[in-house]
C-alpha cells in the first residue's frame, strides 16, 4: 500500500522540501520530531483513513496537533492517548472524544498501540509541515521540444524557397543566353539525336526488364500491404477513462495481476471491474505524481472524478450512492474467434512476463498493441522458447521422454506440440 | 435447299384476323409495359432534382465509401463488471448442481455455466437415481434463452405488473370463498415434498380448493395398479442392473416408460462379464428403442400383447387364461415364462399396457420371482397423474361448479383429447390463471398469463423416488419478469417467505435430519431414510385388492377382436411435446426412423402393401412417403407415413408432442397433434387407416436402412460363440494378400505410410460400446450443445446437409439376423443370377429384423484419407492422436468429405448464425447466449467436424499443468463420453496403460470401423454380443 500512496516526487522538490523543513524545526520545541520518518510511518499507519488535507474514513489530519489545541485545549499527550487506544479515551467520557467519535459515524480508530512517543513525534512533525505547492517545471521542457519541432520546418521551409529561387534563376540564365545567341545570329546545333524515351522505347530487352521490375516492384507493395490488413500493431484508442499504465503499473508499481487477475486462472486476462479500482482510489482521490502540460494534475484528478462516477462513489460523503455505470473501455488486444488463447498457460504455467507479448506497459502513458499478435508471430516464440518444466509434476515423464527422443536439454514449445494447428484453432 | 416449311409459334397463328399476331409483328410483348407504374408520371420525374448522372454519381460515391469504411477495422468494446461477483472469473465455468422436474422428466443434472450464464447440462454423477440426462434434458438449456418466453405477466394480451395480477386473483379467490364454486389447481406432477406441503396451505387459506395432478402422457393405470396392492400412489421402481432375464410386454423402459431413466441400469448386464449378460425379451407392436436393443423381439398387436402377459403369467405362476394366441407367438412366450422360471429372483417383467389388470399382473409376477430387481422400498413419484379426476375437472368446468382454476406446468388445451370441452369449461370458470413460459395454446385462451421461469431460473425440490430427495437451484437470475408458481402460492397465501427460504425450512424440519441444506444443494440430491406422509390416501380405499389370477383372467378377458390397433408413443427427442420449441431436439434424428422435424404413422410393411401405402426416395436422395387418413372415435387426422421393419402386422404406430401451434416458430410446427386420439388416457386406439392423396416430404438422415451384409461395419456374434470360440473366429482382423500372403492390415508392411510415433504425451481413444449404447442420442445433443452445431432445418436436412458431429446410425438386418445377411451374400454365386439378386432384396429391412445402433464420429484416423488430400492443410493430424480441422484455413473444395470412408465431414452450406434466412437459436440475440465460448462458430464455405472435444481434453491438460500433478484416469472426457450414462462411451489416454480405454483397446472385442481399409482410427468398437440362449 505504501507504493501505491506514495507518489514518487522529483528529486529537486524533495531537497528543496527538506530545507523548508530544516528551516522550520529550528523554530520548532524540543520534542520535534523527524517529518521524513513521520511521512513512512503516516503512509504505513494512517494513510488508510485519513489524508492531510481531506476529511475521508477519518478527519484531515494537517496541523493536528494546533488544532486540538485551539478547538479543545488538549495536547500531544491527549492524542497519543488517543492514537494507541482511542476506544479507551471515548469510554472514559472524554467529550471531545465522544464529539469526534459520533461526528465520523460512530466508527472507533484502529487502535496502534505499538507506536512509540517518538514515532508519534516524528508523525506529528509531517502533519505540521506547510503544504507544498505544486512546482511547474516540467511544461518549460515541453515548450523547448515543442519550438524545436517549429524551427524543423522553418528550415525545411527556407530550403525549399531557395532552391527554387535557384531552379529559378538558371532558367533566367538560360533563357537569356538563347536571346543572346539569337541576337547574335548564332545557330544553335539542331540535335538530331533520338529523344531518351524513344531509345529505351525501341529497346525491347530495357522495356523487358524495367516492366518486370516494375511488376515486382508492385507486387512486393501490394504483398506488404495485403499482409498489415487486420494487424493492428500500434493500435492505440482513446480510451473513455484516460488511465495511464505508467503511473500505476511504472511509477507506483502495481503487479499486474493485482488488477488483472484472472489472468493467472483463466483464458482472459480480464479487464478489471470497478471496485478493484476502489480498492486503492478510495483513498487515492488526487494525483501527486509529475505532471505536463497535457497531462496536468487537474486532468488527472478530472479522470479520478469520472472513476468515482462510474463506480457511483461520492466522495465528499465517502460512500456509494448505488448509481453506477459500467465504463465502456474500447477493446485494444483483439485475437480472431476462430484463435484459442488461453492466459494462464502463458502466465502461470509458462511463468512468462506480460511485457514479452504486451511492451512495455510500465512505460506507456495510452496503451498500444505492442506485437503483431500474428500467427507468425506466436509461431517463432513458440519455436524459440523453452517450455518451463521444473517443479511441474505434469511435465517430468513426457519432457523426459521427448528430450531423449530429439536429443535436446531442454525442449521448446515446438518440440512439445506447441505449432500443431488444433492447439490454438477449434 | 431451303424448306418452305412454316414454322408456328402458337395456335394463335392459325386464326388468320387475330390481332395478337399482329401485335407481335410490331412489338416484342403483346401488352405495353407498364413502364407508368414503376417510374411514375412524366410530371413527377421532371420535377426530381436527382437527374441520371446524379443518381450514378451517388451510387458510385456511396460504393466507393463503404469500400473504403470497411478497411478500417471495428471499435470493440470491453465493458467489465462494475463489482464483480466472486464466484465468477471470466473464461472460467462454474458448475451447480439442479434438478430439472417439468412433469415429465426428472433428473438431477450439473449446469455449466459461463459468465454467469448456463450453457450446458451435464450428468450428475452424485445422484443415487435418476443422475443421468436424456436428450431432452439436454437440450433444455436452449428453453431458457426461447425468444418466444412469455416476459411479463400478461392479462387478456397485455403486460400487467404481478401486483395487479396479484390483486386480482387474491380478490377473485377471497371471493369465492363462500360461493360453493371450487378453486382448482390443475398442476403437473412436480412430487416435491415442499409444494405439496404449500398446496395444504393454500387448501387451509381458502377452503374449496381441489389440486389435480396431470400427466399428459398417462400412466394412471400403473400408479393405480401400485396404489392397489402396495397403498400407496407410485410407480414401481426396478433396478434393471439386479435382473438377468428380462421380459418386457410393450414396455419401452429404454424410453419414456414410467418416467425413464432405467437404461444406465440396463445397460450394466449387457456388457458380457465372466461369459454372462442379461437375456432381454421384448413382446411389442412398435418398432421400439427397448425392442431394437433386446436380444429377442417378438411383434404382436397391442390385443396380442394383453393376451400374451396373462399367458405368461399363467405359465410362471400357474393357472390358466383363455385367449388365443399365434403359434409362434404362443411358443415364445413359453419360452419367456421358462426363462424367467429360471431366473427366479433374477428375472424381471414389465410391461407398458394402459391397463391397471395388465400392471397388476407385471406385478403379481414380479412379486411370485421374489425379483431382486423390483425395489419396494423406493417406489417412484415422478408421476401422479389420475385420469379420473381431468375427467372429472373438465365435466365440472363445463357444469360450472368450478370457480377459478389456477395451471402450472400443463397445457390441457394441446394435451388433452377433448380439448375443446376444456376449453367451453374455461370459458365457465369465473378465474383462470396460467403459470407458463410460453403463450401457448392454453395459456393463450385464459384470462392471466402468470409468466413462469425457467427451472434453471428456479427453486425446486423433487422426491424423485421415495427417500431420494433432489434440489433445484437458479442458475441465472431470472431473465424476464417471471415468478414461478410456488412463490405465487406464497404470496396469495399471504406468506413473505421467498420459496427458497419456504423449502430451506421445509427440508430442516422434515427431510435433512439434521445435516446441512448447503451440502444438499451443493450435491443437488439427498438420501434420506424418512418417506414423505403420503398425503393421497382416499383413493386406495376405494380400490379394493384383487386377488392373484383374477387380474391375469380379466387382462385375458378384455380383449376384444379388433382391426387395426394404433400406439400412441413418445419419441426420445420429443417426449410429451413441451420442448417443441426446441430447435436441437426438432432436428434431432429419430433413433429408429432416422427422421427429423417430423411424427409419422409407421406401418407394417405388409399393412402398407395391402392399403396403398408407399415410402419412395426422389431424385435428390430424400424420402417422400404417402399420406394415410386416420380415423379413431370420431377424430381424422392426415398423417405421413412410415413404414417399419419390426411393425406388428395389424398395428399402426403414432408419436404424441407434435402438432402444436402456438408459442412456437413457425419452423417448429412440425407433425400432427396425435393427442386428439389419445381417448380416456388409452395408449392403444382402434383405428381406420386409408390412404390420402398426395405425397409428404420428409427429413431423413439415413436412407440405407439396411447393412447388406457388411459384417466389418457392425461386428456382432452371439454369447455362445462369444464364450466358446475364440476370437479370430468372431472378430478377426481383415486380411490382405502381401506376396501372395494374407496379411493382416495391422501389420506395418502393408501400410502406405510411415508409423508416426505416439507413445509420448497423451494418446486420445475413444471406445464405444455396440452392446452398452442402447442409441438414445443423449450424446447427439450433448455435442450440440458443448460444440456450437448448428440448426439447419428441414428443408436442408432433406438436402442431406444435417451439421451432426455425432450421429447414431440405425442398422436392420434383412434376413432375421445380420449373420444370415453376410451368409446369404456369401453364398450367393454368380454375379447376375445370385449376387446382384440377394443384394436387391437386402436393401429391404425384414418383418421383424435385428436391429443395431453405432454412433459415428470421426474416427480420428493415424492415417487419415482426408489429410492427404486437402489442398490447404486445413486438417492435420496431431501427436495426441486427434485430427485437427482449422476452420478459418479451409477453402471449401469439400475433397476431404469425398475422401472419408466415414463420411462425417459436415460442411457449412451457408451461414447459420447471424443469417436472417434461418430462425433457430443461433439466429436471435437471446438464442445465442448458449454458445459455447471456447468453440468458435463457424462460418459459410467451411468444412467442419467432430473435434473430440479437444477443448476439453486441452483444459484438462491446461488445468493439470496449472496445478502441476499427473493428469488420473477418467479425467479427460468428451461431451459424448461425459453424457453417456451407459457406459457405452469411454474416452482416455491409451498411452497411460492403466487407464480403462487402454484395457478395452486391448479387449477381444475391440475392431475398429471398416479395418480393411487402413485408416487406423482413434475410435474404436467393442463387438455386439447377443444372448441368443433359449430356455
Amino acid at each position: 500500500m505504501r507504493q501505491v500512496i506514495h507518489c514518487k516526487l522529483s528529486s529537486s522538490f524533495l531537497s528543496l522540501a527538506l530545507i523548508l523543513l530544516l528551516a522550520f524545526s529550528t523554530s520548532l520545541s524540543a520534542q520535534e520530531g523527524d517529518p521524513a520518518k513521520g511521512k513512512s510511518l503516516f503512509n504505513a499507519n494512517c494513510a488508510a483513513c485519513h489524508q492531510l488535507d481531506k476529511k475521508m474514513t477519518g478527519p484531515a489530519l494537517r496541523n493536528i496537533e494546533t488544532r486540538i489545541q485551539e478547538d479543545a485545549g488538549l495536547d500531544r499527550v491527549w492524542l497519543a492517548a488517543w492514537i494507541r487506544n482511542s476506544a479507551g479515551v471515548i469510554k472514559s467520557g472524554d467529550a471531545y472524544a465522544n464529539k469526534i467519535f459520533n461526528e465520523y459515524g460512530g466508527t472507533a480508530m484502529t487502535a496502534f498501540p505499538q507506536l512509540s512517543d517518538a514515532d508519534i513525534n516524528d508523525i506529528l512533525a509531517y502533519t505540521a509541515e506547510v503544504k507544498a505547492e505544486p512546482v511547474a517545471a516540467p511544461a518549460a521542457a515541453t515548450q523547448a521540444s515543442g519550438n524545436n519541432g517549429v524551427s524543423n520546418e522553418l528550415i525545411l521551409g527556407a530550403l525549399a524557397i531557395l532552391f527554387m529561387l535557384l531552379a529559378f534563376g538558371l532558367f533566367l540564365v538560360n533563357k537569356t543566353l538563347r536571346r543572346f545567341a539569337a541576337a547574335k545570329d548564332i545557330e544553335l546545333p539542331d540535335t538530331q539525336r533520338t529523344p531518351l524515351w524513344k531509345a529505351f522505347a525501341q529497346n525491347q530487352f530495357l522495356v523487358l526488364v524495367t516492366s518486370i521490375f516494375l511488376l515486382l516492384a508492385s507486387a512486393y507493395f501490394v504483398y506488404g500491404y495485403l499482409m498489415q490488413i487486420g494487424v493492428d500493431q500500434g493500435y492505440q484508442p482513446v480510451q473513455p477513462i484516460h488511465f495511464s499504465h505508467k503511473i500505476h503499473a511504472g511509477d507506483n508499481a502495481v503487479d499486474c495481476k493485482y488488477c488483472h487477475s484472472s489472468a493467472r486462472v483463466s483464458k482472459t486476462s480480464g479487464i478489471p471491474s470497478l471496485n478493484i479500482c476502489m480498492n486503492c482510489h478510495k483513498s487515492i482521490y488526487e494525483y501527486k505524481g509529475e505532471t505536463s502540460v497535457e497531462y496536468s494534475k487537474e486532468f488527472y484528478d478530472g479522470e479520478i472524478k469520472k472513476l468515482y462516477a462510474a463506480a457511483g462513489w461520492d466522495d465528499a460523503a465517502q460512500q456509494y450512492t448505488g448509481n453506477s455505470q459500467p465504463v465502456k473501455w474500447v477493446r485494444i488486444h483483439n485475437l480472431p474467434d476462430f484463435v484459442y488463447f488461453n492466459h494462464s498457460q502463458h502466465v502461470s504455467v509458462a511463468g512468462i512476463e506480460c511485457q514479452t507479448c504486451h511492451g512495455p506497459i510500465e512505460e506507456m502513458e495510452i496503451v498500444s498493441q505492442f506485437s503483431p499478435l500474428t500467427m507468425g508471430w506466436c509461431i517463432n516464440c513458440h519455436r524459440t522458447t523453452n517450455v518451463k518444466v521444473e517443479d511441474n509434476a505434469y511435465y517430468t515423464k513426457i519432457h523426459e521422454a521427448l528430450s531423449k527422443k530429439y536429443g535436446v536439454d531442454k525442449l521448446t514449445a515446438a518440440q512439445m506440440g506447441g505449432l500443431e494447428c488444433g492447439k490454438c484453432h477449434y | 435447299m431451303s424448306s418452305n416449311k412454316k414454322y408456328w409459334k402458337s395456335v394463335e397463328e392459325l386464326n388468320d384476323n387475330s390481332s395478337i399476331v399482329e401485335a407481335l409483328k410490331q412489338n416484342e410483348f403483346v401488352e405495353e409495359i407498364p413502364t407508368d407504374e414503376f417510374l411514375g408520371n412524366k410530371e413527377s420525374l421532371e420535377a426530381s432534382s436527382t437527374t441520371r448522372r446524379d443518381f450514378l454519381k451517388y451510387v458510385g460515391f456511396s460504393t466507393a465509401a463503404a469500400t473504403l469504411a470497411a478497411c478500417e477495422g471495428p471499435v470493440i468494446k470491453s465493458i467489465p463488471y462494475v463489482v464483480q461477483p466472486n464466484e465468477i472469473i471470466p473464461g472460467v465455468a462454474n458448475y451447480y448442481a439442479t434438478t430439472i422436474a417439468d412433469g415429465y422428466d426428472f433428473a438431477s443434472v450439473l449446469v455449466k455455466t459461463r459468465e454467469g450464464r448456463p450453457i450446458k447440462i451435464e450428468n450428475n454423477a452424485m445422484a443415487t437415481t435418476n443422475g443421468s440426462a436424456n436428450a431432452r434434458v439436454n437440450a433444455s438449456v436452449l428453453g431458457l434463452y426461447d425468444s418466444l418466453r412469455v416476459q411479463s405477466p400478461r392479462k387478456n394480451g397485455t403486460s400487467v405488473s404481478w401486483d395487479e395480477l396479484d390483486a386480482e386473483v387474491v380478490q377473485k379467490l377471497s371471493a369465492l370463498k363462500d360461493s360453493g364454486k371450487d378453486i382448482v389447481l390443475l398442476t403437473q406432477t412436480f412430487a416435491s415434498p415442499s409444494t405439496s406441503k404449500l398446496i395444504a396451505e393454500f387448501k387451509e387459506k381458502y377452503g374449496n380448493v381441489r389440486h389435480v395432478v396431470y400427466d399428459a402422457v398417462s400412466e394412471s393405470s400403473a400408479l393405480d395398479a401400485y396404489q392397489a396392492k402396495y397403498g400407496e400412489r407410485a410407480l414401481a421402481n426396478y433396478d434393471f442392473s439386479n435382473a438377468m432375464t428380462i421380459v418386457s410386454v410393450g414396455a419401452d423402459f429404454l424410453g419414456d416408460w414410467q418416467g425413464g431413466g432405467f437404461d444406465a441400469a440396463y445397460s450394466k448386464n449387457r456388457i458380457p462379464q465372466n461369459g454372462k449378460m442379461s437375456r432381454h425379451i421384448q413382446f411389442e407392436s412398435n418398432m421400439s428403442l427397448t425392442g431394437a436393443n433386446a436380444d429377442k423381439r417378438v411383434p404382436l398387436t397391442p390385443s396380442q400383447q394383453k393376451v400374451a402377459l396373462a399367458k405368461l403369467y399363467s405359465y410362471v405362476v400357474g393357472g390358466s387364461v383363455s385367449g388365443n394366441l399365434p403359434e409362434h407367438i404362443e411358443e415364445a412366450v413359453k419360452k419367456a415364462a421358462s426363462q424367467l422360471k429360471q431366473a427366479g429372483s433374477n428375472g424381471l417383467v414389465v410391461t407398458g399396457i394402459q391397463d391397471v389388470n395388465a400392471q397388476t399382473v407385471a406385478l403379481e409376477i414380479n412379486e411370485y420371482l421374489n425379483s431382486k430387481a423390483f425395489n419396494k422400498a423406493t417406489p417412484i413419484k415422478t408421476r401422479q397423474g389420475s385420469d379420473k379426476e381431468v375427467m372429472t375437472l373438465i365435466a365440472d368446468m363445463k357444469a360450472g361448479k368450478v370457480g377459478a382454476i389456477i395451471m402450472s406446468g400443463v397445457n390441457p388445451l394441446y394435451t388433452l383429447p377433448n380439448a375443446s370441452d376444456f376449453a367451453e369449461g374455461l370459458k365457465n370458470t369465473g378465474l383462470s390463471v396460467a403459470f407458463s413460459m410460453k403463450e401457448d395454446e392454453t395459456s393463450s385462451e385464459v384470462q392471466l398469463i402468470a409468466a413462469a421461469p425457467h427451472y434453471l431460473e428456479s427453486w425446486g425440490d423433487v422426491e424423485i423416488s421415495k427417500g431420494h430427495y433432489a434440489l433445484t437451484q437458479p442458475a441465472i437470475r431470472p431473465l424476464f419478469n417471471t415468478r414461478q408458481f410456488q412463490d405465487a402460492l406464497l404470496i396469495w397465501n399471504g406468506n413473505d417467505v421467498s420459496y427458497h427460504d419456504y423449502i430451506k425450512d421445509a427440508w430442516g424440519t422434515t427431510i435433512l435430519n439434521g445435516s446441512s441444506f448447503n451440502q444438499a444443494l451443493h450435491d443437488g440430491i439427498y438420501v434420506g431414510a424418512i418417506a414423505t406422509e403420503n398425503t393421497d390416501t382416499t383413493a386406495a380405499a376405494e380400490n379394493a385388492e384383487v386377488p392373484s389370477g383374477d387380474a391375469a383372467n380379466a387382462l385375458a378377458g378384455s380383449v376384444k377382436a379388433s382391426g387395426m390397433e394404433m400406439t400412441l408413443y413418445t419419441k426420445t427427442g420429443m417426449g410429451d411435446g413441451q420442448q417443441a420449441n426446441n430447435p436441437w431436439l426438432q432436428e434431432f434424428p429419430d433413433p429408429i426412423t432416422r427422421a427429423s422435424w417430423d411424427n409419422y404413422l409407421t406401418v407394417s410393411k405388409a399393412d402398407a402393401d395391402a392399403l396403398g401405402l408407399v415410402n419412395h426416395y426422389v431424385a435428390n436422395g430424400a424420402l417422400n412417403g404417402s399420406y394415410a387418413k386416420v380415423t379413431a372415435n370420431g377424430s381424422t387426422l392426415t398423417v405421413p407415413v412410415i413404414i417399419q421393419p419390426g411393425q406388428a402386422k395389424g398395428s399402426v404406430g403414432l408419436a404424441l408432442g407434435y402438432g402444436r401451434t402456438k408459442g412456437l416458430k413457425n419452423e417448429m410446427q412440425t407433425g400432427v397433434n396425435a393427442y386428439a386420439f389419445y381417448k380416456d388416457f388409452n395408449n392403444v386406439q382402434e383405428v381406420t387407416v386409408e390412404l390420402a392423396s398426395g405425397d409428404h416430404e420428409f427429413a431423413c438422415v439415413q436412407l440405407q436402412n439396411t447393412l447388406m451384409g457388411r459384417g466389418s461395419i457392425i461386428k456382432e456374434t452371439t454369447l455362445e460363440i462369444f464364450n466358446t470360440k475364440d476370437k479370430e473366429h468372431w472378430n478377426a482382423i481383415p486380411t490382405v494378400s502381401l506376396n501372395h500372403e494374407e496379411t493382416p492390415v495391422t501389420s506395418p508392411e502393408v501400410d502406405l505410410w510411415e508409423e508416426f510415433d505416439r507413445s509420448i504425451g497423451h494418446h486420445f481413444n475413444l471406445s464405444i460400446d455396440l452392446n452398452a449404447c442402447t442409441g438414445c442420442g443423449a450424446c447427439v445433443i450433448a455435442c450440440h450443445a458443448e460444440n456450437n452445431v448448428p440448426v439447419v432445418g428441414k428443408t436442408e436436412v432433406r438436402r442431406s446437409r444435417d451439421m451432426h458431429w455425432l450421429r447414431i446410425d440405425r442398422y436392420y438386418s434383412s434376413e432375421e439376423t445380420f449373420q444370415e445377411d453376410i451368409d446369404k451374400k456369401e453364398d450367393a454365386e454368380g454375379w447376375f443370377t445370385g449376387q446382384k439378386q440377394a443384394l436387391r432384396e437386402m436393401e429391404e429391412g425384414a418383418d421383424n429384423p435385428q436391429v443395431s445402433f453405432q454412433p459415428v464420429m470421426c474416427q480420428h484416423c493415424n492415417h487419415a484419407p482426408c489429410e492427404t488430400v486437402c489442398p490447404v492443410a486445413a486438417t492435420s493430424h496431431s501427436h495426441q492422436g486427434q485430427n485437427h480441422m482449422a476452420y478459418n484455413r479451409c477453402v471449401g473444395t469439400r475433397y476431404c468429405a469425398n475422401n472419408c470412408p466415414y463420411k462425417v465431414r459436415r460442411f457449412n452450406w451457408f451461414l447459420y448464425s447471424e443469417n436472417d434466412e434461418f430462425d433457430y437459436y443461433m439466429n436471435d440475440d437471446l438464442g445465442r447466449m448458449v454458445l459455447n465460448p471456447d468453440v468458435v462458430v463457424r462460418s459459410r464455405g467451411v468444412m467442419e467436424k467432430c473435434s473430440m472435444c479437444i477443448q476439453k481434453t486441452q483444459k484438462t491438460i491446461l488445468d493439470a499443468k496449472r496445478d502441476g500433478r499427473v493428469i488420473k484416469d477418467g479425467e479427460f472426457q468428451t461431451a459424448c463420453s461425459a453424457a453417456c450414462s451407459n457406459g457405452a462411451m469411454v474416452f482416455g489416454d491409451i498411452n497411460d496403460k492403466e487407464s480403462q480405454v487402454a484395457k478395452l483397446k486391448e479387449d477381444n472385442r475391440m475392431y475398429h470401423l471398416l479395418e480393411s481399409v487402413g485408416t487406423k482410427p482413434n475410435v474404436m468398437y467393442q463387438t455386439k454380443v447377443v444372448n441368443t440362449t433359449e430356455a
